[in-house]
């Protein structure tokens, strides 16, 4: 994992410093509201329904022990005893007080880490693949370049008030574990014919209200060219997308106005000069990083025998667990989608045997996945069943990764002050529908997404099952979508027709599921169904 | 008339600043203000006989005027380089980085919050406009490496 030299933590420790003098300036009226809220903005605070919520950045997703611990301690100490992991690998608390937002980043700052630029229109948290590092097909671990990029972006100064949000996803394999093609940069790291690696960027893609699939714009960006080549591409945006028009201010409708072919006609003379300017980190720079990122000190001895005779251990490694480039390993996904609670929301004493979890089984390692599940990304198989008994006492051993009950969902109207629906309460009521797990086994990979608004905090266009909480004449209404994906199959859900009430989405959702099992042919999943079969069956179930 | 807040070693520049269009058809102007939305690359040939570039910030949050100032410092320009308009504390360091050396913000700065402001960051990750204007930020990934 990637340790602070003393740059980085004056950095941050410099950060702190700035934001205890804007809070004290707004405290004491120096400055209005809306000079405050850039700022806040920038440092992760958002004024929400009820309190303001405070978003902590984690870098890529990957975080040690430490700092797992720091999230519990700031969960009991500043809020309400809990925490919510959201769909960009961070974590937000929802009960913040204004005036101890200084010190709360002071502590996080002593564990190396920070708010910054987890929200306002700049540079957000880098995303990766949660199992970075270990999965057995990537062509090399995505977190060095991710965070070679953080440190580019981190006060960016040409990119800090840009037209809108700007997220990157970093990964590196084939299968796509982190939505890529659904960020305004999504990079791919790839091998060219001579065997260097190098990053293909996909520029536009995006959900929210105008959601698009980031279209390729270049296949091979070196390693030496990474940082003028993303320059380039956030300086055409900078300059020309769109400011009149909040939900048209996004790179996506940029490059769809101007064009893909035109929009890389103007990175690419864009390039030509920015590279004249000497910005490239030196080469040694992406070493050093890269030398953070070393595989941890395997046993290369280890058995990859598993003794499955007690069932509900064996339900849990054939859901939760999946397979490690090293043998005699395994990575562990803990959900955080027990039926009937909140996705996403682990309580402190939850962080806290989490974080003593990856201390004794994982090499000190966790990370959170941007479909709100933490991971324990190199564990002993000889220590699952350990494991698995201390995360089932916890009530953090649920079966389900990527099971209709392992529900992405926003906050929704429960506390944010953009949402028109409620999205927790639905995600609830669907999970305890399917509440039994061979219901849930036998409908198989099924990935439901819930937003409870047109931004699509709770990614369901990217959804197999997507549903959107809309306003209808002051009742809260739910749109049925089906066959999106975030992964490396990236599409986009169609609507199936008029919303449901909040009931009548969760009948909506089990007679969908009941056409799939009817028309499925082989070992189709839910998706592969309905882009084989088309929307009619299911209108028809729908509707009739 | 606004204040006008310098970092440089001389004196502003009195003269005011006129619309590129103006500037472009009237070869004596020495000073120009760019607009929002209009493209800097347009005085590109002209730099040698400007002395003043003044580009305009209608709202603090409307960012194309950093793109602006850095396309002109790295151009070659080293004239006086004012940011006009909604200008505020917190966002002088990223103008000044961005190669910006004097300021006419519409509600006047405290000199010495400036300096703070100026001076809060010891270290800086990425390269701008600021290597070439006074030196003083030296990447840390140039740091690092003993660049």
């Amino acid at each position: 994992m990637y340790k602070y030299d003393h740059y980085d933590q004056s950095i941050v420790d410099a950060r702190v410093a700035e934001f205890r003098d804007q809070v004290e300036r707004r405290l004491a009226g120096e400055i209005t509201e809306d000079q405050f809220k850039p700022l806040r903005l920038q440092n992760g605070l958002y004024l929400q329904l009820h309190a303001y919520m405070l978003r902590v950045a984690i870098p890529y997703g990957t975080l040690n022990s430490g700092q797992m611990k720091m999230l519990a301690h700031i969960a009991r100490t500043y809020d309400r005893d809990y925490g919510h992991f959201t769909t960009r690998q961070n974590i937000q608390y929802n009960w913040i007080q204004l005036d101890q937002t200084p010190d709360l980043l002071a502590d996080l700052a002593s564990v190396e880490m920070h708010a910054i630029q987890t929200s306002g229109n700049c540079i957000r948290n880098i995303s990766s693949d949660q199992y970075a590092g270990a999965a057995a097909d990537e062509v090399t671990d995505p977190r060095p370049w991710a965070e070679l990029l953080r440190q580019w972006s981190t006060f960016h100064p040409e990119f800090a008030h840009l037209p809108r949000k700007f997220k990157f996803a970093v990964i590196a394999s084939k299968e796509d574990r982190a939505a890529m093609r659904l960020h305004d940069i999504g990079i791919q790291l790839v091998r060219n014919d001579a065997g260097e690696l190098g990053a293909r960027f996909f520029v536009g893609g995006g959900m929210g209200r105008t959601p698009m699939i980031g279209p390729m714009v270049r296949d091979f960006v070196a390693a030496d060219d990474l940082v003028s080549y993303a320059e380039a591409c956030l300086r055409v945006y900078n300059r020309y997308g769109r400011r009149d028009n909040k939900y048209k201010a996004r790179i996506k409708i940029l490059v769809h106005e101007l064009g893909k072919d035109e929009y890389i006609r103007q990175v690419e003379a864009e390039f030509e000069h920015i590279k004249t300017l000497n910005l490239d980190p030196p080469k040694a720079e992406l070493e050093r990083i890269t030398a953070f990122f070393q595989d941890p000190d395997y046993d290369i001895l280890a058995s990859d025998d598993l003794d499955l005779c007690d069932p509900d251990f064996a339900l849990w490694v054939e859901q939760n667990v999946k397979t490690h480039k090293q043998s005699g390993y395994a990575i562990v996904t803990i959900s955080l989608k027990p039926i009937g609670g909140i996705p996403g929301d682990a309580s402190s004493a939850q962080i806290d045997i989490m974080a003593d979890l990856a201390k004794k089984y994982s090499f000190d390692e966790l990370r959170v996945t941007h479909a709100q599940n933490i991971v324990l990304p190199h564990v002993k198989k000889s220590d699952l069943y350990a494991l698995w008994q201390k995360l089932d006492e916890a009530g953090l051993a649920t079966p389900n990764l990527d099971l209709i009950s392992d529900i992405i969902a926003c906050p929704g109207l429960d506390y944010c002050s953009l949402a028109n629906a409620r999205s927790i309460p639905v995600a609830q009521k669907i999970a305890q529908r399917f509440s039994d797990i061979s219901k849930q086994k036998l409908l198989g990979e099924l990935k439901l997404k819930i937003s409870g608004c047109i931004n699509a905090c709770g990614h369901h266009h990217a959804g197999h099952i997507g549903i959107l909480g809309v306003d209808r004449k002051g009742v809260e209404n739910y749109q049925l979508s089906l066959g999106g994906s975030g992964a490396e199959d990236v599409s986009l859900a169609k609507i199936t027709g008029p919303g449901f009430d909040e009931d009548g989405i969760v009948d909506a959702v089990e007679k969908a599921t009941n056409v799939y099992l009817k028309e499925r042919e082989g070992d189709e999943r839910f998706v592969d169904t309905y882009r084989r079969v088309g929307m009619a069956p299911f209108k028809e179930a729908l509707y009739d | 008339m606004t204040d006008i807040f310098s970092l440089r070693d001389d004196s502003p520049v009195s003269e005011t600043p006129v619309s590129i269009e103006e500037f472009l058809g009237n070869s004596n102007a020495t000073a120009v203000r760019i607009e929002v939305g209009e493209d800097a690359r347009q005085l590109l040939p002209y730099l040698d006989r400007i002395a003043l570039i003044q580009v305009s910030f209608p709202a603090f949050t409307d960012g194309r005027g950093y793109s602006a100032a850095r396309i002109l410092r790295e151009a070659g320009y080293d004239g006086e380089l004012r940011a006009q308009g909604d200008v505020l504390l917190d966002q002088i360091r990223y103008m000044h980085r961005c190669g910006f050396d004097s300021f006419a913000p519409e509600k006047p700065l405290n000199a010495e919050q400036v300096d703070i402001v100026l001076k809060r960051f010891d270290a800086v990750y990425q390269a701008a406009a600021d290597q070439k204007n006074g030196g003083h930020q030296n990447p840390v990934w140039n740091l690092r490496h003993g660049n």
